[in-house]
């Protein structure tokens, strides 16, 4: 058979590719290697947990939500428990949202560092992966010797935390934040001053900030297009309006400022730590709470910054011991739709980067 | 010491010697044959070892743990690689073209081994003295690119293809580069003969007299390897493995046989041309200071892997033609004008 002429085919990359970071799939149409269109195809990884919620009570129901962004399992919990909170009207004790907290920025960390480690790897920088894992190792370690677990922590409760963190717990949260500041600068020297890393990714899919607003984008990626948005200081839950934080902001709109802004919030979440440590008062670390969670009649909306973006919990009660309605609204899953509205006239090269700088957990993709 | 550095050579004399007539056509082949299966024995060893010491290599820049569990400190992982690779099944996907599919990987191994065929690992220790011994290889090596295109396109894969693709478009313009760099140590000592450009260096290096031909050479060298930072044709996290996608077990095997065996001939070649070859402090025979250096080579290319991220497809293009290309062929002027200069001083010199 003659072909005349050339013609643009289709690459199906995932679920199952080295770099779509879990189940993503999406089917690529390329000219060459030039990729003219892409279309997402997401639900490999659903698992129904908004019905799920229907059929458990408010408490079962915790330990599912460290599973929707499960390199960042606190900051999910945080937002479910303070929902309830908000609808049932429970004061949390002091320690306990210190603890929050804590696991929470810990865990925005955690999650920060994998993204920058699989964002390297993707470009194949092994070494900056194997950095920035090393030191989340030692987050992970935090988690499991409070919680037992290292990704899936099953630590917030309703009312409070599950238990008191361990004596040795403190001073290695101390130690660990006095050794950051010599990490920051090692990832910079091996990855974000490399020349080939910035030539690999500045001015590599551009998210101008018109189109990030209008898509609702949301989380890093926003503030990496020059919007200063964060729920964190928008609309301060739990104690963050305690805290002395910036919220960084960059302006490139490419694939490297995404990159480098999560390293910024780390920075940003050090000092929140810093402070939370300083000024963790003692005292119990669950509020008196019924044993059965019975809310009254309503619905309430609860909103919460994740670290791949705006997470939103909304709750509706009939009054039983089971939500009627729960509806997530995660960051991840509405910042897929940047990818097809970037991409295009890239090689499928600088596809690969430009999805890790979106830093989709397909968790929380889909649910 | 002086026994030490023709051991091999001796051995080779001592076996001519149990024929009758030592030059006979059955001397001959018999030693054809011994070299043959000795340079097949130090690349299948080369790289098998190099394999594990890449790793071990990898765990000792980023910090994590390498092979450590077979053997001393992991040490003989490399045996339980090749012979897990030896017992796999042999797959082939079913609308593959079986002819190219299968003869790709044997080609890739073959060239890698004639290219072994003209490298100096000593004084006199060379399988084929040929007089246009760095032609020869640098012709050999460029078939390699017809391998890799022939995997891409027999794989009938989407991936396969690109990475075929990829290959043609990286290796023939980093050939160019790679040839230039060299024209200026041939025009220095006038001959295409491998041992003879060694022996032009008894004196010194040519890296002293080269330094710019020497990086081009290494750098053009890594891309015709490719490996990180210009490992396009594999790029795992884009094409998922290039030409090898569809290929496991032996074939697969062979194809890594022939990729580390090109680094240990690329690093060879470097080492003859720039390094001065055998020659070094009187303390260690010459064949073991010519395994050193290649080390050497190998060892900058190693940390060159491990410390770089993959460039770009556009600009690894630029790369070749708009930098390295116009400095080497500002290499050659530079040494033609050397040349000439020293002519004039010294009229004898170089004919």
């Amino acid at each position: 058979m003659i072909i005349d002429g050339t013609q643009e085919y289709s690459v199906n990359m995932g679920p199952q590719h080295p770099s779509t970071h879990g189940v993503f799939r999406m089917v690529v149409h390329l000219d060459g290697e030039v990729v003219t269109n892409v279309e997402p195809k997401i639900g490999y990884l659903h698992r129904g947990l908004e019905k799920m919620a229907e059929s458990r009570t408010y408490n079962q129901f915790v330990p599912y939500t460290d599973r929707l962004d499960y390199l960042a399992g606190p900051h999910n919990s945080l937002g479910y428990v303070q929902a309830v909170e908000k609808l049932m009207g429970i004061e949390v004790p002091e320690r306990a949202e210190y603890l929050r907290v804590i696991f929470a920025e810990l865990g925005r960390v955690a999650s920060h560092l994998f993204m920058i480690a699989s964002g390297s790897l993707d470009i194949c920088g092994w070494t900056p992966w194997s950095y920035c894992t090393r030191d989340r190792e030692r987050i992970l370690d935090l988690f499991e010797m409070t919680a037992g677990n290292r990704m899936t922590l099953n630590y917030f409760r309703i009312g409070g935390v599950s238990h008191d963190v361990p004596d040795e717990f403190m001073p290695a949260l101390k130690s660990f934040l006095d050794d950051m500041p010599e990490m920051i600068e090692e990832y910079y020297g091996i990855f974000f001053g490399n020349e080939i890393a910035q030539s690999r990714m500045k001015s590599v899919g551009i998210l101008p900030k018109e189109l990030a607003e209008n898509l609702l984008i949301t989380g890093a990626n926003l503030r990496a297009s020059g919007v200063q948005y964060d729920v964190r200081k928008a609309e301060p839950y739990g104690i963050y309006n305690r805290f002395n934080f910036n919220v960084p902001v960059l302006y490139g709109c490419d694939t490297y400022d995404r990159h480098f802004i999560r390293l910024l919030e780390i920075q940003e979440s050090r000092k929140i730590l810093q402070q939370a440590l300083r000024d963790i008062p003692e005292g119990p670390v669950v509020a008196k709470v019924p044993k059965v969670i019975k809310p009254q009649v309503g619905k309430v909306y609860h909103r919460v910054e994740n670290p791949k973006g705006e997470m939103g919990w909304y709750i509706v009660s009939n009054g039983t011991t089971k939500p009627a309605r729960v509806r997530i609204r995660t960051g991840a899953f509405v910042n897929v739709q940047m990818l097809p509205a970037i991409v295009t006239g890239w090689k499928i090269q600088d596809l690969v980067t430009i999805f890790a700088s979106m830093d989709l957990v397909l968790g929380e993709v889909d649910k | 010491m002086d026994a030490l550095n023709n051991v091999f050579v001796n051995i080779a004399a001592y076996i001519r010697g149990l024929f009758a007539d030592s030059h006979s056509l059955s001397a001959d082949l018999t030693i054809n044959i011994i070299v043959f299966l000795m340079l097949f024995l130090i690349m299948v060893v080369a790289a098998l070892f190099l394999s594990l010491v890449e790793r071990k290599f990898a765990h000792w820049v980023s910090q994590r743990s390498g092979p450590n569990r077979l053997g001393p400190h992991g040490w003989f992982q490399f045996i339980a690689d090749a012979v897990k690779m030896l017992g796999k099944e042999d797959i082939y996907p079913a609308n593959v073209d079986l002819f190219l599919f299968k003869i790709a990987p044997m080609m890739l191994v073959g060239i890698t081994l004639m290219a072994f065929g003209v490298i100096p690992f000593g004084k006199g220790m060379v399988a084929i003295n040929l007089d246009l011994g760095i032609f020869y290889f640098l012709a050999v090596s460029s078939i390699s690119t017809l391998a890799l295109l022939m995997a891409g396109w027999a794989s009938n894969n989407k991936f396969s293809l690109l990475g075929g693709f990829r290959a043609v478009a990286q290796m023939i313009s980093y050939e160019i580069p790679l040839l230039f760099s060299l024209l200026g140590v041939i025009m220095i000592t006038q001959t295409f003969n491998l041992s003879s450009i060694i022996e032009a260096q008894k004196t010194i290096p040519f890296i002293f007299l080269q330094p710019l031909a020497f990086l081009i050479y290494l750098i053009a060298g890594i891309a015709e390897t490719n490996r990180a930072p210009f490992d396009q044709v594999q790029g795992e996290q884009e094409i998922v493995a290039g030409p090898f996608t569809e290929y496991s077990g032996l074939r697969w095997g062979l194809f890594m046989l022939a990729e580390y065996g090109n680094v240990v001939a690329t690093s060879a070649i470097a080492v003859s041309m720039f390094l001065g070859g055998w020659y070094g402090p009187g303390f260690l025979p010459g064949w073991l200071w010519f395994i050193l250096k290649i080390w050497l080579v190998i060892f900058i290319m190693m940390w060159v892997r491990w410390t770089f991220v993959r460039m770009r497809v556009d600009h690894l293009m630029h790369f070749a033609w708009k930098i390295l290309l116009p400095l080497s062929l500002a290499n050659i002027f530079l040494t033609g004008l050397g040349i000439y200069i020293y002519q004039l001083f010294i009229p004898r010199i170089g004919g």
